[in-house]
């Protein structure tokens, strides 16, 4: 086994705008299964972070404990990481996000992590439209303990050893939607195509980005029967549109069909495209959202794309009015400016 | 695109880059490996199957490997394929007891060799086992051609080269050596069922025209003829001012020796420009690194001569002009004629072929030029009892070029002889393929891709080569050394297979693969495809590896150009739709074509 990258890589890799290769935005090499869905959705972050020009040390990565919490390891090496507690991602994520709002922070869970052991972890950090990307690596197992049904296991979905669910999927899409999550993507990890711009997307939402994205266990979760394994996925994946991710400064050149595509601004100038999109389907309306996910999950289907997007959206931040400025760019006299400042707070208080 | 082909075995043969490029077609990864494994007499005979002069050409090859490897590709220099050749060959043991042994049964059959360099030995090693009557000739005193009267002995000691013309002659041959075979006519008359000619292209080029060639003769020598006086140790001396003209190997060659004959001050000049020299770069920098300049883009234009004495030469300075098509014409400057000093000039501008002992009514078709019509691809002649090969058939090339078609040229003679077709019974090569999986995740080879740079091969003193004409410069490389060395080759014979209906398109190997080589898309035509590939695959000398349909309607891409072979695609790969094999190929040769027809029998 080889647990070692050869250092050369292509000769002619293209640099982007900060003069990097793909290469500066590498991990460590994966320890997971081979053939895992987790690699893949790694390998989208960063995709995603090299084509948008993002410098690496201006990251955050977050996560729990399964194995897809393990991927911070293998992305961005020269980002800052916190690899938390089971189900506690969300909580470091605020504090991190509270102390230094400059960062872009991304958090990294499983579906274990999340729909069980972290569920008011992670429902909390949705009201709160904390600006973060939360992408939940969805395999409806927990991998690193080698396969047990997670709460996102569908009714009926058969497990390796042949035993059959037989509770109710968490739909957590759905859920995030309902709690008021101001961008819910769904996504597979082998489509690329479609997870590269959401991840771009999700980098840029200023808020709570969900993206949960379907992430099949080769070891656990991939046999006939499960309703996670690359085939079933592959045959029940409905794509609600097709995602162009257009930067500030270039103009769109593809040429779609008229009355098909959504055009949305982001804070910063970026125009997301969506393509082909499906009829009836408004998604910034949440109405419209929940709807069509409603009757995909009677029909069997799994709707991937940008799910809601609110394109207004106000973050923690400035709903709390927090300092503009970074704590660790705060003078001493302005983080403790004195017992007379508190007594006046105090006296506001009474 | 068609899904590649990889039952042809052009296809994998064409990715071991340096194995393509050896004339011989020389397993080179395999010997490396042998070599990293200690094993080094099987990593000579590996050799010495091929290419005949391991010894000889781990010190001399023209390695036209090196520029092909791909380990060149990804970083900035190819692996030391030629000096781990010597690394086998020195630290080899008893190597002839994996080699034939006579007595050989005879077959009854006859047959000449004219010349005994390359080309000729090759012919008798492949044919003597065969059970044929070999009768070698050759006008020196012993065997080995060229690589005897003109490689000088600190690039190539006689001793090694001794031992390999041995383990030839030690065949059984009959040699003929201070034999100069004056006409080709009366040896055919002598009843041999085939005449192999390797007669070398001996004729080294002069300046007959030049304004004071005559006079100046005393101290004006062709390259080739001097060198083979030195070899031969006629010549002792050369003056202390040496004017070396030429820019190949025989000027490198003629240079160097002038140092160790007593030339203090020995300058090469060429009419080219520095770069575009014939000589190797490594040979270049041997000749600077014992204090001889290299003066480019100068034309002689007389030798100077005063009182019958040669004083030195005037050249005209030029400069290289290209046109549009690339051509290029050399333009004098207008500057003055320089004058340099010498008390010797050595001329060294090429060689041509000669075949003065060759009648031309015997049925052997020459050109204009007085070159046989040679085919090459039988190395038959017009007269189908005569073959050429080396630089007698196709004029100078090297050492790999003339065993390479030694080989070739005994497959026609063997088929001659035994009535067969010399063009449609050609044995097709050896090849096959066979997985290195050992385990989940454990490969039959060292697949870990090092970091190393490539090592310098340690050189003698020149304080102490200088002295000793027969004192070798290059020491080789130490045992620790070779070992990483051979640690830096890239195994490029061990194949990424891949096998369509085991994928289940989960991406693993594209993003795990270190060079960016795998792509999942849509099909296209290759230039298309090229350009849409995770790293644009620019290098069209390089096969794309396409695959049939996949289930979701693309295509499995594989740019074969920077591929390290370190078998992560195939480690990732949850289905083992990649699969690390080991491809072996080897040239079949006359040998080779009899093993064939007795497992028939
Ligand atoms: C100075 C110099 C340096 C070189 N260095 C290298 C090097 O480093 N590496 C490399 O790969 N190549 C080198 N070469 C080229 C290489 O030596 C030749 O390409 C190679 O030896 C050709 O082999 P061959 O078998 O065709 O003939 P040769 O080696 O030329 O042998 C031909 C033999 O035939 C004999 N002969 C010719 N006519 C007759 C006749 N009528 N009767 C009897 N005998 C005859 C000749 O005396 C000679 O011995 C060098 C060449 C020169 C001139
Ligand atoms: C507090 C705590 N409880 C339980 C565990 C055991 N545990 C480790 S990983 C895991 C589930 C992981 O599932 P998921 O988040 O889906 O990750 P996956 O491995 O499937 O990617 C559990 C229950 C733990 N590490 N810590
Ligand atoms: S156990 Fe499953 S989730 Fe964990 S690394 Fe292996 S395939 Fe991935
Ligand atoms: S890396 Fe090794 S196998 Fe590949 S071309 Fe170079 S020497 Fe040959
Ligand atoms: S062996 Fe596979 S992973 Fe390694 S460089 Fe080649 S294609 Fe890439
Ligand atoms: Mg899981």
């Amino acid at each position: 086994m080889s647990y070692y990258r050869p250092a050369f890589r292509h000769p002619n890799l293209p640099a982007n705008e900060l003069g990097y290769t793909v290469e500066h935005y590498e991990g460590g090499l994966s320890t997971l299964c081979a053939g895992c869905g987790h690699d893949s959705i790694t390998a989208a972050i960063v995709q995603a972070c090299f084509e948008d020009n993002i410098e690496p040390s201006k990251v955050a990565k977050i996560s729990g404990i399964g194995c897809s919490s393990k991927t911070p390891a293998y992305f961005l090496n020269s980002a800052h990481g916190f690899n938390s507690v089971h189900g506690r991602m969300p909580s470091v994520a605020t504090g991190a996000n509270l102390a230094n709002r400059d960062l872009i922070y991304i958090g990294i869970s499983g579906d274990g992590d999340t729909a069980s052991i972290g569920m008011g972890q992670f429902v909390h950090c949705i009201r709160r439209n904390l600006n973060m990307v939360y992408i939940v690596m969805n395999n409806g197992c927990y991998g690193l303990t080698k396969g047990q049904d997670s709460a996102t296991a569908d009714q009926g979905s058969k497990s390796k050893a042949g035993s059959v669910n037989m509770f109710h999927a968490i739909d957590l899409a759905s859920l995030a939607i309902e709690l008021g999550a101001t961008f819910v993507a769904q996504s597979f990890s082998g489509d690329k195509a479609q997870l590269v711009p959401l991840v771009k997307a999700a980098i840029k939402h200023n808020g709570f980005a969900f993206i949960n994205v379907i992430s099949p266990c080769v070891t656990f979760n991939n046999n006939v029967g499960s309703t996670k394994s690359y085939d079933y996925v592959r045959q029940h994946v409905e794509a609600t549109s097709t995602i162009d991710f257009v930067p500030p400064a270039a103009t769109i050149t593809a040429n779609y069909e008229q009355g098909s595509t959504k055009q949305l601004k982001m804070h910063d100038g970026t125009v997301i495209a969506l393509h082909k999109l499906e009829q009836d389907w408004d998604p910034f309306d949440k109405l419209s959202a929940m709807t069509a996910m409603h009757k995909a999950t009677i029909k069997g289907e799994l709707l991937t794309g940008l799910l809601y997007m609110e394109e207004e959206s106000s973050d923690l931040h400035s709903l709390l009015q927090t300092s503009t400025r970074p704590l660790n760019a705060l003078s001493e006299a302005e983080l403790c400016p004195g017992s007379k400042i508190l007594e006046e707070i105090n006296a506001g208080l009474r | 695109m068609k899904p590649t082909d990889i039952k042809n075995p052009e296809y994998f043969h064409k990715v071991v880059d340096c194995q393509y490029a050896c004339p011989a077609h020389t397993n080179v990864p395999e010997y490396i490996r042998l070599i990293a494994e200690q094993k080094y007499s099987e990593a000579y005979m590996i050799n010495w199957d091929s290419n005949v002069f391991p010894g000889v050409l781990g010190r001399t090859c023209d390695r036209p490997c090196e520029p092909a490897c791909r380990r060149g590709r990804v970083e900035k220099e190819p692996v030391a394929i030629c000096r781990l050749k010597r690394v086998a060959a020195d630290n080899k043991g008893d190597v002839m007891k994996y080699m034939p042994k006579g007595p050989f049964k005879s077959n009854g059959k006859k047959i000449a060799l004219v010349g005994a360099g390359p080309a000729s030995l090759t012919v008798a090693r492949d044919l003597a086992p065969l059970g044929y009557e070999i009768h070698l000739f050759d006008e020196q005193k012993k065997g080995g051609g060229f690589m005897l009267s003109q490689i000088p002995s600190f690039r190539l000691p006689e001793t090694v080269l001794d031992e390999e013309v041995n383990y030839i002659t030690g065949l059984g041959i009959h040699t003929f050596y201070n034999t100069y075979i004056k006409s080709l006519k009366k040896l055919l008359a002598d009843g041999y069922d085939a005449i192999f000619v390797g007669s070398g292209a001996p004729h080294g080029r002069d300046l007959p025209d030049l304004k004071g060639r005559k006079e100046g003769a005393a101290n004006i020598h062709i390259g080739i003829n001097w060198l083979k006086g030195v070899a031969f140790e006629h010549i002792k001396k050369i003056g202390k001012k040496v004017i070396v003209l030429g820019g190949g190997n025989t000027a490198m060659d003629c240079c160097r020796t002038s140092r160790r004959l007593g030339g203090e001050s020995v300058k090469v000049l060429v009419r080219s420009p520095f770069a575009e020299m014939k000589a190797s770069p490594w040979e270049k920098e041997d000749a600077m690194h014992e204090d001889i300049p290299i003066l480019d883009n100068h034309v002689p234009t007389s030798f100077v001569v005063e009182n019958g004495k040669l004083k030195g030469m005037t050249f005209e300075k030029v400069k290289a002009v290209y046109d549009d098509k690339g051509k290029r014409s050399l333009v004098p400057t207008g500057e003055p004629e320089a004058f340099y000093e010498a008390d010797d000039v050595l001329i060294a501008i090429g060689q041509e072929n000669s075949f003065p002992w060759i009648e031309r009514n015997i049925g052997i078709d020459f050109d204009k030029w007085g070159m046989p019509a040679v085919d090459n691809i039988t190395y038959g002649s017009s007269n189908p009892k005569v073959f050429f090969g080396g630089d007698a058939a196709f004029g100078p090339k090297n050492i790999i070029t003339a065993v390479a078609q030694g080989h070739q040229a005994a497959i026609s003679m063997h088929l001659f002889c035994s009535g067969m077709d010399i063009k449609n019974d050609r044995p097709a090569p050896m090849v096959n393929l066979h997985s290195m999986k050992m385990g989940i995740h454990e490969w039959g080879y060292d697949n870990q891709v090092t970091n190393d740079l490539r090592y310098v091969v340690p050189q003698n003193d020149k304080k102490v080569t200088l002295k000793d004409r027969k004192k070798e410069v290059e020491l080789g490389f130490d045992l620790p050394t070779g070992f990483k060395e051979a640690e830096r080759c890239l195994n490029c014979d061990v194949e990424t297979v891949f096998t369509e209906n085991r994928c289940i398109e989960c991406d693993a190997c594209v993003d795990v693969c270190p060079t960016a080589c795998i792509t999942f898309t849509q099909n296209g035509e290759e230039d298309d495809l090229r350009s849409r590939l995770k790293a644009p695959a620019l290098n069209k000398t390089q096969d794309l590896y396409v695959s049939d349909i996949l289930p979701t309607k693309r295509v499995m891409v594989k740019d074969e150009d920077v591929c390290l072979h370190c078998g992560l695609c195939a480690e990732r790969c949850p289905t083992s739709a990649w699969d690390m094999q080991q491809f072996f190929y080897n040239v079949t040769k006359a040998p080779g074509i009899c093993k064939e027809e007795m497992a028939v029998n």
